[in-house]
């Protein structure tokens, strides 16, 4: 109470000279403040952040909103269906997908790999259903499409949920907890929302980069078909033979790049000197967008069935595995094509020649995975 | 594909603006009397009403830009996406705006000096972003 003491003996002197007699009123305001502070200063903190997360709420209405707008009139322009499909749309909005229980994990992987598969066969559906005129390329497309708008969806929910009950309770943590990762989920909202337009209208993303490395490299050679929506080509580079896989283009779909890789090792019974993957990978900030990292391993993301479908054909057999990841933020990921990382690709074709080059013989047999969305890249 | 959001969801709420717009007023005619009750010289009055005069002002015009960049801030932009198609032959090149169904290696119309198809062999956006200068 000292500080207190000599805090109003020091108002006093400051006051008393130009106020007068009416200072006293000041000298009451300060104690009501000093006192409100002391016993409300948490509620106030609470109000605070509850405004903020209420700003970001209206954010995320609109972009979500926004998001479903495009989604439906694309699939009306594309479409041409004789019936409304915003009805279909806001139903497919609340799909979910409930993971497979991992209480004993012997086997989830292909409890996982079939619980997608009858997601992706179910969404497929849906979509011949609310665009009948679509074609492969559309429609995979349009499924692009609805999966980013109901990701902007559940987002919206999430927070307003976290919201409402930190409305209700008043309880400083619950909204603490959803404040402290706003602006992260506001980033992540923006990137879906742009991913959005370009599923849309069907432009290549900065997740096709791997994809991109792939078709350049097998351009003017004959595909085939491999696995479930995956093409691969026999490409001759630097002495050696290479299978070039991608994904299936092009439309928006990511193909299995586990399956393709395992086939092919097993044509040809394992004799496969290396195996190199292309991915694109987040990167840190404060490295620049198109960097060029290599490393050994699965560059894979996903779920995680084609890395573990990988992971296993190269153990059988021993093959040695590297990966070549070109690095983008998230945004940039499922945005349109950045200049930079289109760029990068070249580079990344020539490190993929030195790594070949540098731990294969002349004769050798090699895979290249190009893994990402091939949305936008033939 | 710029699309600006409807009128509904961009509109600051009447209800706002009229509060803001009546507390400048007010704070302008507080800065009035403040200058009137100077000249008649109740200084300590007029030292007062100046205080308010300005402190509302201040406040007020601070919330209208907040709520302004708000709105600003919600407009998502896209910035122009270009398509490139090469003459394989020629290395004839020209650059378009993307269309809808333009695909990395799709051959579209004959060259116009060759008569060879020509490929899309590039679909990019440029995004011009000022470099933020850090030391690390
Ligand atoms: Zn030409």
């Amino acid at each position: 109470m000292n500080e207190l003491a000599a805090m109003t003996a020091l108002q006093n002197q400051i006051m008393q000279e130009p106020f007068g007699e009416y200072s006293w009123i000041l000298n009451v305001l300060i104690y009501v403040f000093f006192f409100v502070f002391m016993f409300y200063g948490q509620k106030i903190n609470t109000y605070i952040m509850l405004r903020e997360v209420e700003g970001s709420l209206y954010k995320l209405k609109y972009i979500r909103d926004d998001g479903r707008k495009i989604a439906v009139e694309t699939i009306k322009e594309i479409g041409k269906s004789q019936t409304d499909p915003t009805v279909r749309v806001d139903r497919f909005l609340e799909y979910f997908t409930i993971s497979p229980q991992s209480l004993d994990p012997a086997g989830l992987v292909w409890k996982l790999e079939h619980v997608l598969d009858v997601r992706e066969n179910r969404f497929k559906d849906e979509v011949k259903l609310m665009a009948p005129a679509a074609d492969k390329t559309q429609t995979n497309n349009l499924e692009n499409t609805l999966e980013a708008a109901m990701a902007l969806n559940y987002i919206y929910k999430v927070i307003r949920h976290f919201y409402l009950l930190g409305k209700k309770t008043l309880s400083l943590y619950i909204i603490m907890q959803i404040q402290m990762i706003l602006p992260l989920i506001m980033r992540e909202a923006e990137a879906y929302a742009s991913a959005l337009k370009a599923f849309a209208y069907g432009q290549p993303i900065g997740d096709g980069a791997g994809a991109l490395v792939a078709a350049k490299l097998m351009h003017g050679q004959p595909t085939r078909k491999i696995a479930k929506d995956c093409v691969v080509a026999t490409v001759p580079i630097e002495g050696r033979t290479a299978y070039v896989i991608k994904a299936e283009g092009h439309g928006g779909n990511v193909g299995k790049p586990g399956d393709a890789t395992k086939t092919i090792i097993e044509e040809n019974e394992g004799k496969i000197a290396t195996v190199i993957m292309v991915d694109a990978a987040l990167k840190l900030e404060g490295e620049d967008v198109g960097d060029i990292a290599e490393g050994v391993g699965a560059a894979i993301g996903g779920p995680g069935v084609d890395q573990f479908k990988i992971e296993e054909t190269i153990l059988k057999y021993r093959i040695p595995i590297h990966a070549v990841i070109i690095k983008e933020d998230i945004g940039d990921a499922v945005s349109p094509l950045r200049k930079e990382i289109f760029d990068s690709v070249d580079t990344a074709i020539e490190r993929i020649k030195q790594v070949i080059l540098e731990k294969t013989k002349e004769g050798d047999k090699v895979i290249i995975a190009g893994v990402g969305n091939t949305i936008g890249i033939g | 594909m710029k699309k600006t959001p409807s009128s509904a969801k961009t509109k600051i709420s009447l209800f706002v603006l009229l509060v803001i717009f009546i507390t400048i007023a007010l704070s302008l005619a507080a800065i009035i009397f403040a200058i009137q009750a100077f000249s008649t010289g109740q200084e300590l009055v007029a030292g007062y009403l100046l205080l308010i005069g300005f402190l509302a002002a201040a406040l007020s015009t601070y919330v209208l830009f907040q709520t302004r960049k708000r709105m600003l801030h919600l407009r998502i932009k896209t910035p122009p996406i270009t398509t490139t198609i090469e003459c394989r032959k020629c290395s004839f090149k020209s650059v378009r705006d993307f269309q809808r169904g333009d695909y990395i290696f799709k051959e579209v119309d004959p060259c116009q000096k060759c008569n060879e198809n020509m490929l899309i062999t590039a679909i990019y956006r440029e995004v011009k972003e000022r470099k933020e200068k850090t030391r690390f």
